[in-house]
Protein backbone atom coordinates (compact mmCIF):
# COMPACT_ATOMS: atom_id res chain seq x y z
CA UNK A 1 0.00 0.00 0.00
CA UNK A 2 2.65 2.45 1.16
CA UNK A 3 4.58 1.62 -2.12
CA UNK A 4 1.78 2.39 -4.19
CA UNK A 5 1.31 5.63 -2.33
CA UNK A 6 5.23 6.43 -2.98
CA UNK A 7 4.41 5.30 -7.25
CA UNK A 8 1.18 7.70 -7.08
CA UNK A 9 3.53 10.55 -5.46
CA UNK A 10 6.09 9.83 -7.77
CA UNK A 11 3.70 10.24 -11.23
CA UNK A 12 2.14 13.33 -9.39
CA UNK A 13 5.14 14.91 -9.20
CA UNK A 14 6.29 13.49 -12.41
CA UNK A 15 3.08 14.98 -14.06
CA UNK A 16 3.29 18.38 -11.77
CA UNK A 17 6.74 18.70 -13.58
CA UNK A 18 5.27 18.15 -17.24
CA UNK A 19 2.02 19.85 -16.15
CA UNK A 20 4.22 22.82 -15.78
CA UNK A 21 6.58 22.39 -18.42
CA UNK A 22 3.52 22.14 -20.77
CA UNK A 23 2.49 25.45 -19.20
CA UNK A 24 5.44 26.82 -19.44
CA UNK A 25 5.52 25.98 -23.52
CA UNK A 26 1.91 27.53 -23.73
CA UNK A 27 3.13 31.02 -21.59
CA UNK A 28 6.16 31.77 -22.07
CA UNK A 29 5.83 32.34 -26.02
CA UNK A 30 2.74 34.66 -25.56
CA UNK A 31 4.36 36.42 -22.89
CA UNK A 32 7.65 36.95 -24.84
CA UNK A 33 5.64 38.45 -27.45
CA UNK A 34 4.18 40.62 -24.97
CA UNK A 35 7.57 41.39 -23.96
CA UNK A 36 8.40 42.27 -27.11
CA UNK A 37 5.41 44.75 -27.92
CA UNK A 38 6.00 46.57 -25.07
CA UNK A 39 10.09 47.51 -25.93
CA UNK A 40 9.00 48.14 -29.26
CA UNK A 41 10.71 44.90 -31.03
CA UNK A 42 7.87 44.69 -33.84
CA UNK A 43 7.67 41.62 -36.52
CA UNK A 44 9.63 42.78 -38.95
CA UNK A 45 7.63 40.72 -41.43
CA UNK A 46 4.74 42.91 -41.46
CA UNK A 47 6.42 45.34 -43.21
CA UNK A 48 7.54 43.18 -46.19
CA UNK A 49 7.49 45.36 -49.50
CA UNK A 50 4.92 43.14 -52.12
CA UNK A 51 6.68 42.30 -55.02
CA UNK A 52 3.94 43.72 -57.40
CA UNK A 53 1.59 46.33 -56.93
CA UNK A 54 -2.04 45.80 -57.57
CA UNK A 55 -3.82 46.09 -61.21
CA UNK A 56 -7.64 46.43 -62.24
CA UNK A 57 -8.78 43.42 -63.93
CA UNK A 58 -9.49 46.04 -67.13
CA UNK A 59 -6.19 48.01 -67.30
CA UNK A 60 -3.54 45.77 -67.21
CA UNK A 61 -0.04 47.67 -67.47
CA UNK A 62 1.63 47.15 -70.36
CA UNK A 63 4.93 49.19 -71.47
CA UNK A 64 2.89 50.74 -74.72
CA UNK A 65 -0.11 51.70 -71.74
CA UNK A 66 2.93 53.11 -69.97
CA UNK A 67 4.52 55.43 -72.03
CA UNK A 68 1.64 57.27 -73.23
CA UNK A 69 0.40 57.76 -69.82
CA UNK A 70 4.06 59.08 -69.37
CA UNK A 71 3.24 61.76 -72.31
CA UNK A 72 -0.17 62.61 -70.89
CA UNK A 73 1.10 63.17 -67.56
CA UNK A 74 3.93 65.65 -68.64
CA UNK A 75 1.91 67.45 -71.28
CA UNK A 76 0.91 70.97 -70.20
CA UNK A 77 -1.16 70.73 -73.06
CA UNK A 78 -3.87 68.66 -71.07
CA UNK A 79 -4.49 72.35 -68.92
CA UNK A 80 -6.49 75.06 -70.12
CA UNK A 81 -3.49 77.38 -70.24
CA UNK A 82 -1.28 74.85 -71.77
CA UNK A 83 0.81 75.47 -68.80
CA UNK A 84 -0.28 73.68 -66.51
CA UNK A 85 0.67 69.56 -66.18
CA UNK A 86 0.93 66.55 -63.66
CA UNK A 87 4.04 66.75 -63.30
CA UNK A 88 3.67 70.51 -62.24
CA UNK A 89 3.18 69.64 -58.53
CA UNK A 90 3.88 66.09 -58.82
CA UNK A 91 7.79 66.56 -59.77
CA UNK A 92 9.73 63.89 -59.80
CA UNK A 93 12.81 65.83 -58.95
CA UNK A 94 10.53 66.91 -55.92
CA UNK A 95 9.94 63.22 -54.55
CA UNK A 96 6.92 63.71 -56.99
CA UNK A 97 5.42 66.42 -55.38
CA UNK A 98 6.10 70.13 -55.27
CA UNK A 99 7.71 71.15 -52.42
CA UNK A 100 5.28 73.88 -51.43
CA UNK A 101 3.05 74.03 -48.42
CA UNK A 102 0.13 74.27 -50.23
CA UNK A 103 -0.53 73.79 -54.10
CA UNK A 104 -0.70 75.96 -56.64
CA UNK A 105 -3.15 75.97 -59.59
CA UNK A 106 -4.22 77.79 -62.46
CA UNK A 107 -3.86 81.46 -62.26
CA UNK A 108 -1.59 80.94 -59.76
CA UNK A 109 -3.89 80.35 -57.00
CA UNK A 110 -2.39 79.14 -53.68
CA UNK A 111 -5.15 75.82 -52.80
CA UNK A 112 -5.84 74.55 -49.59
CA UNK A 113 -4.25 71.34 -49.50
CA UNK A 114 -0.56 69.79 -50.17
CA UNK A 115 0.34 68.17 -53.20
CA UNK A 116 0.37 64.27 -51.83
CA UNK A 117 3.09 62.69 -53.39
CA UNK A 118 2.66 59.72 -56.12
CA UNK A 119 5.02 57.55 -55.27
CA UNK A 120 3.36 54.35 -54.06
CA UNK A 121 -0.19 55.47 -55.06
CA UNK A 122 -0.70 52.00 -56.86
CA UNK A 123 -1.15 50.53 -53.46
CA UNK A 124 -3.88 52.95 -52.07
CA UNK A 125 -7.35 51.98 -51.58
CA UNK A 126 -8.89 55.63 -52.18
CA UNK A 127 -7.06 58.54 -53.48
CA UNK A 128 -6.78 62.02 -52.71
CA UNK A 129 -6.53 63.42 -48.69
CA UNK A 130 -10.17 62.96 -48.26
CA UNK A 131 -10.46 59.30 -50.37
CA UNK A 132 -13.00 60.72 -52.60
CA UNK A 133 -11.64 59.19 -55.84
CA UNK A 134 -11.86 54.86 -55.88
CA UNK A 135 -9.24 54.52 -57.98
CA UNK A 136 -6.28 55.94 -59.94
CA UNK A 137 -8.44 56.00 -63.08
CA UNK A 138 -10.91 58.17 -61.44
CA UNK A 139 -8.82 59.97 -59.42
CA UNK A 140 -6.07 60.93 -62.93
CA UNK A 141 -8.95 62.72 -64.30
CA UNK A 142 -9.77 64.87 -61.89
CA UNK A 143 -7.33 67.38 -61.81
CA UNK A 144 -7.38 68.33 -65.52
CA UNK A 145 -10.88 69.52 -65.19
CA UNK A 146 -10.99 71.31 -61.63
CA UNK A 147 -11.00 75.04 -62.16
CA UNK A 148 -8.47 75.77 -59.40
CA UNK A 149 -6.21 73.37 -60.38
CA UNK A 150 -5.33 72.34 -64.39
CA UNK A 151 -9.03 74.14 -65.23
CA UNK A 152 -9.38 72.49 -68.48
CA UNK A 153 -12.56 70.13 -69.81
CA UNK A 154 -12.58 66.56 -71.12
CA UNK A 155 -13.75 68.03 -74.17
CA UNK A 156 -11.07 70.36 -74.99
CA UNK A 157 -8.56 67.42 -73.77
CA UNK A 158 -9.88 64.94 -76.10
CA UNK A 159 -10.34 67.25 -79.20
CA UNK A 160 -6.57 68.42 -78.53
CA UNK A 161 -5.13 65.05 -78.45
CA UNK A 162 -7.29 63.94 -81.45
CA UNK A 163 -5.87 66.62 -83.24
CA UNK A 164 -2.07 65.57 -82.82
CA UNK A 165 -1.01 62.46 -84.81
CA UNK A 166 1.30 61.19 -82.68
CA UNK A 167 -1.20 60.78 -79.96
CA UNK A 168 -3.60 59.07 -81.91
CA UNK A 169 -1.21 56.56 -82.39
CA UNK A 170 -0.12 56.08 -79.43
CA UNK A 171 -3.75 55.38 -77.97
CA UNK A 172 -4.11 53.13 -80.89
CA UNK A 173 -1.15 50.88 -79.72
CA UNK A 174 -2.11 51.21 -75.88
CA UNK A 175 -5.76 50.81 -76.13
CA UNK A 176 -6.43 49.38 -79.70
CA UNK A 177 -9.78 50.08 -80.61
CA UNK A 178 -11.04 51.81 -77.69
CA UNK A 179 -9.96 55.50 -79.37
CA UNK A 180 -9.41 58.57 -77.88
CA UNK A 181 -11.54 58.63 -74.76
CA UNK A 182 -11.89 59.80 -70.97
CA UNK A 183 -11.57 56.81 -70.28
CA UNK A 184 -8.48 55.80 -72.11
CA UNK A 185 -6.73 59.22 -70.61
CA UNK A 186 -7.86 57.75 -67.39
CA UNK A 187 -6.16 54.52 -67.53
CA UNK A 188 -3.28 55.39 -69.51
CA UNK A 189 -2.08 57.75 -67.07
CA UNK A 190 -3.34 55.75 -64.33
CA UNK A 191 -0.79 52.76 -65.74
CA UNK A 192 1.99 55.16 -65.45
CA UNK A 193 1.38 56.29 -61.75
CA UNK A 194 0.89 53.05 -60.89
CA UNK A 195 4.71 52.58 -61.97
CA UNK A 196 5.78 54.78 -59.88
CA UNK A 197 7.03 52.37 -56.59
CA UNK A 198 9.79 53.85 -53.68
CA UNK A 199 11.62 50.54 -53.96
CA UNK A 200 15.29 49.23 -52.43
CA UNK A 201 15.51 51.78 -49.38
CA UNK A 202 17.66 50.34 -46.53
CA UNK A 203 14.39 49.50 -44.59
CA UNK A 204 13.85 47.22 -46.89
CA UNK A 205 17.26 45.41 -46.97
CA UNK A 206 16.74 45.42 -42.89
CA UNK A 207 14.05 43.93 -43.20
CA UNK A 208 15.55 40.69 -45.35
CA UNK A 209 18.13 40.17 -42.90
CA UNK A 210 21.03 42.62 -43.64
CA UNK A 211 21.90 44.04 -40.19
CA UNK A 212 24.03 47.12 -40.53
CA UNK A 213 21.41 48.42 -43.86
CA UNK A 214 20.34 50.80 -41.28
CA UNK A 215 22.19 52.39 -38.27
CA UNK A 216 21.65 51.46 -34.34
CA UNK A 217 20.00 54.67 -33.67
CA UNK A 218 17.82 54.03 -37.09
CA UNK A 219 16.66 50.48 -35.36
CA UNK A 220 16.22 52.26 -32.09
CA UNK A 221 13.84 54.38 -34.27
CA UNK A 222 12.09 51.84 -35.77
CA UNK A 223 11.49 49.99 -31.98
CA UNK A 224 10.03 53.71 -30.65
CA UNK A 225 8.03 53.74 -34.28
CA UNK A 226 5.95 50.27 -33.59
CA UNK A 227 6.19 50.85 -29.50
CA UNK A 228 6.30 54.12 -27.35
CA UNK A 229 5.29 56.56 -29.91
CA UNK A 230 2.94 54.21 -31.44
CA UNK A 231 3.00 55.48 -35.12
CA UNK A 232 2.46 52.04 -36.38
CA UNK A 233 -1.00 52.25 -35.19
CA UNK A 234 -1.69 54.19 -38.15
CA UNK A 235 1.38 54.12 -40.38
CA UNK A 236 1.29 50.03 -40.72
CA UNK A 237 2.08 47.96 -43.09
CA UNK A 238 4.96 48.05 -45.93
CA UNK A 239 3.22 51.18 -47.75
CA UNK A 240 3.14 52.22 -44.03
CA UNK A 241 -0.40 53.20 -44.06
CA UNK A 242 -3.31 52.09 -42.49
CA UNK A 243 -5.72 53.54 -45.86
CA UNK A 244 -7.71 55.56 -43.18
CA UNK A 245 -8.71 58.44 -41.99
CA UNK A 246 -7.61 60.57 -38.80
CA UNK A 247 -8.01 63.95 -37.02
CA UNK A 248 -4.37 64.28 -36.03
CA UNK A 249 -5.06 67.65 -34.19
CA UNK A 250 -3.28 69.87 -37.18
CA UNK A 251 -4.45 74.21 -37.20
CA UNK A 252 -7.04 75.31 -39.98
CA UNK A 253 -10.98 74.31 -40.38
CA UNK A 254 -10.31 71.96 -43.00
CA UNK A 255 -12.94 69.46 -42.79
CA UNK A 256 -11.21 67.07 -44.59
CA UNK A 257 -12.99 63.38 -44.90
CA UNK A 258 -16.21 65.02 -43.22
CA UNK A 259 -17.27 66.66 -46.83
CA UNK A 260 -16.98 63.30 -48.35
CA UNK A 261 -18.36 61.20 -45.08
CA UNK A 262 -20.55 63.21 -42.69
CA UNK A 263 -19.66 60.88 -39.53
CA UNK A 264 -18.05 63.13 -36.72
CA UNK A 265 -14.41 61.40 -36.68
CA UNK A 266 -14.82 62.10 -40.31
CA UNK A 267 -14.30 65.82 -39.08
CA UNK A 268 -10.89 67.15 -39.93
CA UNK A 269 -9.78 63.72 -40.39
CA UNK A 270 -7.57 63.24 -43.43
CA UNK A 271 -6.19 59.81 -45.23
CA UNK A 272 -2.77 58.33 -44.10
CA UNK A 273 -0.11 59.29 -46.13
CA UNK A 274 2.43 56.47 -47.05
CA UNK A 275 5.72 57.52 -45.31
CA UNK A 276 8.25 55.93 -47.89
CA UNK A 277 10.29 58.39 -49.56
CA UNK A 278 9.34 60.83 -46.63
CA UNK A 279 12.55 62.25 -46.29
CA UNK A 280 12.16 63.71 -50.13
CA UNK A 281 8.11 65.47 -49.77
CA UNK A 282 8.81 68.20 -47.54
CA UNK A 283 6.47 70.33 -46.20
CA UNK A 284 4.68 67.88 -44.38
CA UNK A 285 1.08 67.12 -43.38
CA UNK A 286 -2.14 67.90 -45.46
CA UNK A 287 -1.74 71.78 -44.58
CA UNK A 288 1.98 71.78 -44.91
CA UNK A 289 2.24 73.33 -41.76
CA UNK A 290 5.69 71.69 -41.18
CA UNK A 291 8.64 72.33 -42.90
CA UNK A 292 10.78 69.41 -41.40
CA UNK A 293 10.30 65.75 -40.43
CA UNK A 294 11.83 67.04 -36.92
CA UNK A 295 8.72 69.44 -36.57
CA UNK A 296 6.42 66.67 -37.20
CA UNK A 297 8.15 64.37 -34.53
CA UNK A 298 7.57 67.05 -32.01
CA UNK A 299 3.58 67.47 -33.60
CA UNK A 300 3.22 63.70 -32.16
CA UNK A 301 5.22 64.97 -29.52
CA UNK A 302 2.63 67.14 -27.73
CA UNK A 303 -0.24 65.22 -29.20
CA UNK A 304 -1.19 67.18 -31.50
CA UNK A 305 -2.38 71.29 -31.17
CA UNK A 306 -6.23 71.34 -32.41
CA UNK A 307 -8.28 69.13 -30.03
CA UNK A 308 -11.70 69.31 -31.75
CA UNK A 309 -12.65 66.23 -32.34
CA UNK A 310 -9.00 64.82 -32.18
CA UNK A 311 -8.22 60.74 -32.67
CA UNK A 312 -7.85 59.30 -29.40
CA UNK A 313 -4.66 57.59 -30.47
CA UNK A 314 -3.09 60.94 -30.71
CA UNK A 315 -1.60 61.00 -27.51
CA UNK A 316 1.96 62.93 -25.65
CA UNK A 317 4.22 61.17 -25.94
CA UNK A 318 7.00 61.69 -23.79
CA UNK A 319 10.13 61.56 -26.09
CA UNK A 320 13.43 62.34 -25.15
CA UNK A 321 15.52 64.17 -27.71
CA UNK A 322 17.42 61.09 -28.39
CA UNK A 323 14.21 59.16 -29.25
CA UNK A 324 13.43 62.00 -31.36
CA UNK A 325 16.77 61.95 -33.25
CA UNK A 326 16.30 58.19 -33.32
CA UNK A 327 12.73 58.04 -35.08
CA UNK A 328 13.81 61.02 -37.28
CA UNK A 329 16.67 58.04 -38.46
CA UNK A 330 14.28 55.42 -39.13
CA UNK A 331 12.58 57.85 -41.03
CA UNK A 332 15.36 58.64 -43.20
CA UNK A 333 16.16 54.90 -44.08
CA UNK A 334 12.46 55.27 -45.99
CA UNK A 335 13.98 56.59 -49.21
CA UNK A 336 13.86 54.56 -51.86
CA UNK A 337 17.03 54.31 -54.11
CA UNK A 338 16.70 57.08 -56.76
CA UNK A 339 15.67 56.24 -60.29
CA UNK A 340 16.68 58.69 -63.20
CA UNK A 341 13.28 60.09 -65.03
CA UNK A 342 13.66 60.86 -68.78
CA UNK A 343 11.18 63.16 -70.13
CA UNK A 344 9.06 61.98 -72.62
CA UNK A 345 8.95 63.70 -76.40
CA UNK A 346 5.49 64.89 -76.76
CA UNK A 347 3.62 64.91 -79.86
CA UNK A 348 2.94 67.75 -81.72
CA UNK B 1 -65.47 29.34 -0.98
CA UNK B 2 -66.95 29.26 -4.50
CA UNK B 3 -64.62 28.96 -7.10
CA UNK B 4 -64.46 32.51 -9.32
CA UNK B 5 -64.72 31.00 -12.87
CA UNK B 6 -65.59 33.73 -14.63
CA UNK B 7 -62.84 35.95 -13.13
CA UNK B 8 -60.21 33.49 -14.19
CA UNK B 9 -60.83 33.20 -17.29
CA UNK B 10 -60.98 36.86 -17.71
CA UNK B 11 -57.48 36.36 -16.66
CA UNK B 12 -56.33 33.30 -18.18
CA UNK B 13 -57.77 35.71 -21.65
CA UNK B 14 -56.20 38.82 -21.08
CA UNK B 15 -53.23 37.03 -20.14
CA UNK B 16 -53.47 35.31 -23.58
CA UNK B 17 -53.83 38.42 -25.43
CA UNK B 18 -50.00 39.52 -24.31
CA UNK B 19 -47.64 38.84 -26.92
CA UNK B 20 -45.23 35.84 -26.20
CA UNK B 21 -41.75 37.42 -24.85
CA UNK B 22 -39.31 36.61 -27.70
CA UNK B 23 -35.57 37.31 -27.00
CA UNK B 24 -33.87 39.08 -30.03
CA UNK B 25 -31.45 37.24 -31.16
CA UNK B 26 -27.70 38.73 -30.93
CA UNK B 27 -24.85 38.15 -32.79
CA UNK B 28 -21.38 38.89 -32.27
CA UNK B 29 -19.05 40.45 -35.32
CA UNK B 30 -15.41 41.12 -34.68
CA UNK B 31 -13.21 43.87 -35.81
CA UNK B 32 -9.87 41.88 -36.91
CA UNK B 33 -6.94 42.88 -38.96
CA UNK B 34 -9.34 45.46 -40.42
CA UNK B 35 -12.51 43.13 -41.33
CA UNK B 36 -15.44 42.43 -39.65
CA UNK B 37 -14.93 38.85 -39.05
CA UNK B 38 -17.47 36.22 -37.54
CA UNK B 39 -15.88 33.40 -35.49
CA UNK B 40 -12.76 33.78 -36.74
CA UNK B 41 -13.57 34.23 -41.09
CA UNK B 42 -13.70 36.86 -42.54
CA UNK B 43 -17.52 37.96 -43.40
CA UNK B 44 -19.19 40.59 -46.05
CA UNK B 45 -23.10 40.10 -45.93
CA UNK B 46 -24.93 38.76 -42.99
CA UNK B 47 -28.83 38.09 -42.63
CA UNK B 48 -30.10 38.69 -39.33
CA UNK B 49 -34.47 38.82 -38.59
CA UNK B 50 -36.10 42.18 -37.49
CA UNK B 51 -35.12 42.74 -33.82
CA UNK B 52 -32.39 41.12 -33.80
CA UNK B 53 -28.90 42.94 -32.56
CA UNK B 54 -25.41 42.53 -33.41
CA UNK B 55 -22.83 43.16 -31.15
CA UNK B 56 -19.72 45.17 -32.68
CA UNK B 57 -16.24 43.90 -30.63
CA UNK B 58 -12.77 45.42 -31.80
CA UNK B 59 -10.31 42.95 -31.45
CA UNK B 60 -7.92 45.11 -33.40
CA UNK B 61 -5.15 47.37 -31.28
CA UNK B 62 -6.32 50.40 -32.39
CA UNK B 63 -9.75 52.31 -32.32
CA UNK B 64 -12.57 51.67 -34.84
CA UNK B 65 -16.13 52.95 -36.16
CA UNK B 66 -19.13 51.61 -37.27
CA UNK B 67 -21.66 53.63 -38.96
CA UNK B 68 -24.19 52.97 -41.81
CA UNK B 69 -25.71 55.63 -43.49
CA UNK B 70 -28.34 53.28 -45.00
CA UNK B 71 -31.95 54.32 -45.25
CA UNK B 72 -33.22 51.08 -43.39
CA UNK B 73 -30.56 51.98 -40.63
CA UNK B 74 -29.06 55.30 -39.61
CA UNK B 75 -26.42 54.93 -37.08
CA UNK B 76 -22.87 56.04 -35.60
CA UNK B 77 -21.53 53.97 -32.81
CA UNK B 78 -18.65 56.34 -32.48
CA UNK B 79 -15.14 55.37 -32.28
CA UNK B 80 -13.94 52.77 -29.13
CA UNK B 81 -10.46 50.76 -28.88
CA UNK B 82 -9.69 47.21 -28.45
CA UNK B 83 -11.61 45.10 -26.16
CA UNK B 84 -14.68 47.17 -26.22
CA UNK B 85 -17.83 46.85 -28.32
CA UNK B 86 -21.17 48.79 -29.36
CA UNK B 87 -24.05 46.81 -30.26
CA UNK B 88 -26.67 47.85 -33.02
CA UNK B 89 -30.80 46.93 -33.21
CA UNK B 90 -31.92 46.28 -36.88
CA UNK B 91 -35.43 47.14 -35.70
CA UNK B 92 -36.74 47.43 -40.03
CA UNK B 93 -36.47 45.30 -42.58
CA UNK B 94 -34.18 46.09 -45.44
CA UNK B 95 -30.29 46.21 -46.43
CA UNK B 96 -27.99 48.13 -44.12
CA UNK B 97 -24.23 48.80 -45.78
CA UNK B 98 -22.43 48.53 -42.35
CA UNK B 99 -18.75 50.45 -42.46
CA UNK B 100 -15.91 51.57 -40.63
CA UNK B 101 -15.30 55.47 -41.22
CA UNK B 102 -11.49 55.19 -39.91
CA UNK B 103 -11.08 52.41 -42.26
CA UNK B 104 -13.23 52.43 -45.26
CA UNK B 105 -11.68 48.99 -46.53
CA UNK B 106 -14.15 47.61 -43.99
CA UNK B 107 -17.43 47.06 -45.32
CA UNK B 108 -20.09 44.61 -44.31
CA UNK B 109 -23.63 44.06 -45.54
CA UNK B 110 -26.67 42.91 -43.58
CA UNK B 111 -29.73 41.87 -44.92
CA UNK B 112 -32.58 42.40 -42.39
CA UNK B 113 -35.20 40.64 -42.73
Amino acid sequence: MIEKLRKARAWTKKGCGLFAALAMLLVLPPLFCAVCLAQGKADKSAFQFPKAFPVPANNHVTSARVELGKMLFFDPRLSGSNWISCATCHNPAMGWSDGLPTAIGNGMTTLKRATPTIVNTAFNELQMWDGRFHSLEEQAVGPMQAPGEMNSTMGDILSKLKSMPGYVQAFEQAYPGEGVSQDTVAKAVASFERTIISQGAPFDAWVHGKQNAINSSAQRGFDLFTGKANCVACHSGPNFTDEGFHNIGLNGDDVGRFAKLPIKISKGAFKTPTLRDIALTAPYMHNGEYRTLEEVIDHYDRGGDNKENLDPSIQPLGLTRQEKRDLLQFLKTLSGKQVAVTLPRLPQ
Amino acid sequence: MKFPVKRMASILTALMMIPPVVRAGEQTVDQKDKTFMMNGAKVAALKVKVGDVILFKNLDPYFHNVFSLSDTKLFDLGSFPQGQSRSVTFDKAGKVEVECAIHPQMKLTVEVK
